[in-house]
């Protein structure tokens, strides 16, 4: 049983997109205007990709997630773009043909697994209700035997069908969940932050089972998160959310060691590391508030790289190569981020800009 | 160094019981036979580190007097904390002040932010009539700016800023200790690095101790001298961060440093611990606590609990398998920690 991603697992990713997402757009009405929470977000995957979708708070990740399920509520609204699995557009399908299309072809594994099952009734029956939804009555046949198959892909012994939510330990209850939305073997599965209220150890167990789970049903993963360590342990893409857009998208390895765009640079620098003790370096300024975004680009009071253009234009999208596109104005005038200019060297006693009302959406990182 | 430390944790062990009978079942050991020793004199910086159920939370609650201990003694210049008179309760509570976790819960929504920064003026009645100019130095020093900070509510203020106006609080009372409950643990990746930044400047440059108490051996690592390691009660592992963390010696310490998941990919997560049989998973242990999950587990691993054996002059480990070594006794751990240990005293944090 191997749980290390081989290299040659980045090259899975061959043949048509299983996943195509254009120009989405999420709003929330708000008494003062529509915010912009996912603005012209597109990116492709296929058969057996990993994306991870990093971000802040408030940057649009969770939005994203519920958006690509069609789980938006108001005051949500999908504004605009197509989420294609193959060639169904999510945005188009009525009720009924949603409700084929989730659990089968895209299935969501949520945060906070305590939340997301049935506490009056057995692991097993809770599978079971998925299956015949999908399947009907024809499918109680053999009904048991695939549970306790799919209860042994997540790790988790056959007795667990007979339990309660609350008799499982939360990384059981986890898998609980991931063995639930997989029932289906869908072709894409979402994971908003599946880990982010279980230990480190047991995190590393639920992710590394979560990565066999996916590999063997060979779908596309969107695992969303804020935290960039488990993504990089985790992905084969790094998606990089500010204010709602997409900023910058690429193949882990060159993400990490050759950012493009500031802010991802910048959020690297920011992690603490095992291997000497350095200077903590924060990121300057607050993220925006998306009903006040500042002129131009939304990073741009917090760049250490911005110029005039940077006030004025809101950047586009630039293909920098087959499979890296970021947006910001240093490119395609750059060939690659610019060392950053020794006169704004960061220092974390700058006093913080207050750039308007930080009014944020809930908190996302759990404690 | 002076000979009374500054605060000392004395084989300190603190069990909750649930229903009316001692039994067995009804007790839970939350902490057991826990020492650690702050030195008055240098400023020291010490992680006390532990999954969910270590008993880090017990121990910070302990020490701020909010628990009394069931065995052992917890000492602050000498003074067992629960026999303090009035006054020196007083003084305790102001020179060892807590920051916790959610920045959120801290607040009340009615009043303005600049509550909780006059209240334990008044409160301590300090720096009567200079109040106002010492709240905005406060604020200068973690880098918030007063004129933007006060007078507003604590909705217009994002995490960052609120846990920012939690640590100007700390630094406000001039406190000997600053204990920190994972104080960013609700805080955005690009403020974290700069809230755990100030909280070692309050080390180097405010000569105030940092008691930093988290689930992230790398935030640890990056702030403290020293780290207790702890799993289910009991400290594992104990000593210099450099060495626990670069070189775990304890199977658990070893899972853990492993588990964590680096922004790194050349750095990749390692096997999980499959070799583990049901069966040995729900063996009962009266010894290591770790003993179930443990790949190396040996027969008097269930029945010993092991004691503290100090594998470097500057780390100690309570596992059987380092046995080799001399062992010691819970009460003197000060000897592997910084301040303690001979030709390291008074080094100021590397920065």
């Amino acid at each position: 049983m191997t749980t290390e991603t081989t290299p040659a697992r980045v090259t899975v990713g061959t043949g048509d997109p299983v996943l195509r997402v254009r120009d989405l757009q999420v709003s929330y009405g708000t008494p003062n205007g529509d915010v912009p929470a996912v603005d012209h977000v597109s990116f492709s995957l296929q058969p057996g990709q990993r994306l991870g979708l990093i971000g802040e708070s408030g940057s649009g990740k969770t939005t994203m997630a519920t958006a690509l399920m069609r789980l938006t509520r108001p005051p949500g609204r999908i504004v605009g773009g197509e989420v294609l699995l193959g060639e169904t557009d999510m945005l188009k399908l009525d009720e009924k043909g949603l409700r084929e299309v989730r659990l089968r072809d895209i299935a969501l594994v949520p945060q906070g697994a305590m939340n997301s099952l049935n506490p009056v009734m057995r692991i097993g029956n809770q599978m079971a209700d998925a299956i015949e939804a999908h399947e009907g009555r024809a499918a109680r046949k053999g009904m048991e035997e695939r549970i306790s198959a799919q209860l042994a892909r997540v790790g988790l012994p056959p007795t667990v069908a007979r339990r309660y939510p609350h008799e499982l330990s939360g990384g059981m209850k986890q898998r609980a969940v991931m063995a639930i939305s997989t029932v289906l073997n869908p072709k894409v599965i979402i994971a908003d932050e599946p880990t982010s209220a279980l230990d480190v150890v047991v995190q590393r167990q639920v992710m590394q089972t979560l990565g066999r789970l996916q590999e063997g049903i060979g779908s596309a993963v969107v695992l969303i998160g804020h935290d960039m360590g488990l993504i990089a342990q985790f992905a084969d893409l790094i998606g990089v959310m500010y204010a709602g857009r997409l900023v910058e998208i690429g193949p882990v390895d060159e993400m990490l060691t050759d950012p493009r765009h500031p802010y991802t640079r910048l959020l690297i620098d920011s992690l603490p590391k095992l291997t000497a003790k350095g200077k903590l370096v924060g990121i300057p300024g607050l993220p925006p508030a998306l009903l006040n975004l500042p002129q131009g680009c939304a990073f741009n009071p917090r760049c250490p790289y911005a110029f005039d253009r940077c006030h004025q234009d809101v950047p586009a999208v630039q293909q920098l190569a087959p499979d890296r596109r970021a947006a910001c104005h240093l490119y395609p005038a750059n060939p690659a981020l610019p060392a950053l200019p020794a006169s704004v060297q960061m220092d974390a006693a700058t006093p913080l800009e207050l750039t308007g009302p930080a009014m944020e959406g809930q908190e996302e990182v759990a404690g | 160094m002076s000979a009374t430390p500054l605060l000392e944790l004395r084989n300190v062990t603190k069990v909750f019981q649930s229903g009316v009978r001692k039994t067995p079942a009804n007790m839970t050991v939350a902490l057991r036979d826990a020492s650690l020793v702050l030195p008055d004199g240098t400023a020291t910086a010490t992680a006390i580190a532990g999954e969910s159920g270590s008993g880090k939370t017990t121990m910070a609650r302990l020490l701020l007097g909010f628990i009394k201990p069931s065995e052992g003694q917890i000492l602050y210049k000498g003074v067992d904390i629960t026999k303090m008179d009035k006054a020196q309760r007083l003084a305790y509570r102001r020179e060892v002040q807590p920051i916790f976790q959610d920045p959120f819960e801290v607040y009340n929504p009615f009043y303005k932010v600049d509550h909780v920064l006059t209240t334990p003026l008044r409160n301590f009645g300090l720096y009567a009539g200079e109040e106002q100019k010492r709240i905005e130095e406060a604020l200068e020093m973690v880098g918030l700016r007063p004129k933007e900070t006060l007078g507003r509510y604590p909705h217009q203020l994002s995490g960052g800023q609120r846990q920012r106006i939690m640590v100007a609080r700390a630094l406000l009372l001039r406190p000997r200790i600053i204990m920190a409950d994972e104080p960013v643990s609700m805080v955005d990746a690009s403020l974290r690095a700069t809230i755990l930044d100030e909280l070692r400047k309050l080390v180097s440059e405010f000569g105030i101790s940092l008691l930093y108490i988290t689930h992230d051996l790398t935030t640890a690592y990056q702030v403290c001298d020293d780290i207790v390691v702890l799993y289910q009660g009991t400290v594992t592992e104990v000593g210099s961060v450099e060495k626990v963390i670069r070189d775990p010696q304890h199977p658990y310490t070893r899972l853990l440093v492993s588990s964590i998941p680096l922004p790194d990919r050349t750095q990749r997560w390692g096997e999980d611990d499959s070799a583990i049989t049901e069966e040995q998973a729900r063996r009962s242990t009266s010894g290591c606590r770790f003993a179930p999950r443990c790949a190396r587990a040996m027969e008097e691993c269930w029945t010993q609990i092991p004691p503290l054996f100090r594998v470097d002059p500057d780390r100690a480990a309570s596992c059987f398998l380092r046995k080799d070594a001399p062992v010691l006794p819970s009460e003197q751990v000060g000897q592997v920690l910084k301040v303690m240990r001979p030709g390291d005293a008074g080094n100021a944090p590397a920065a």
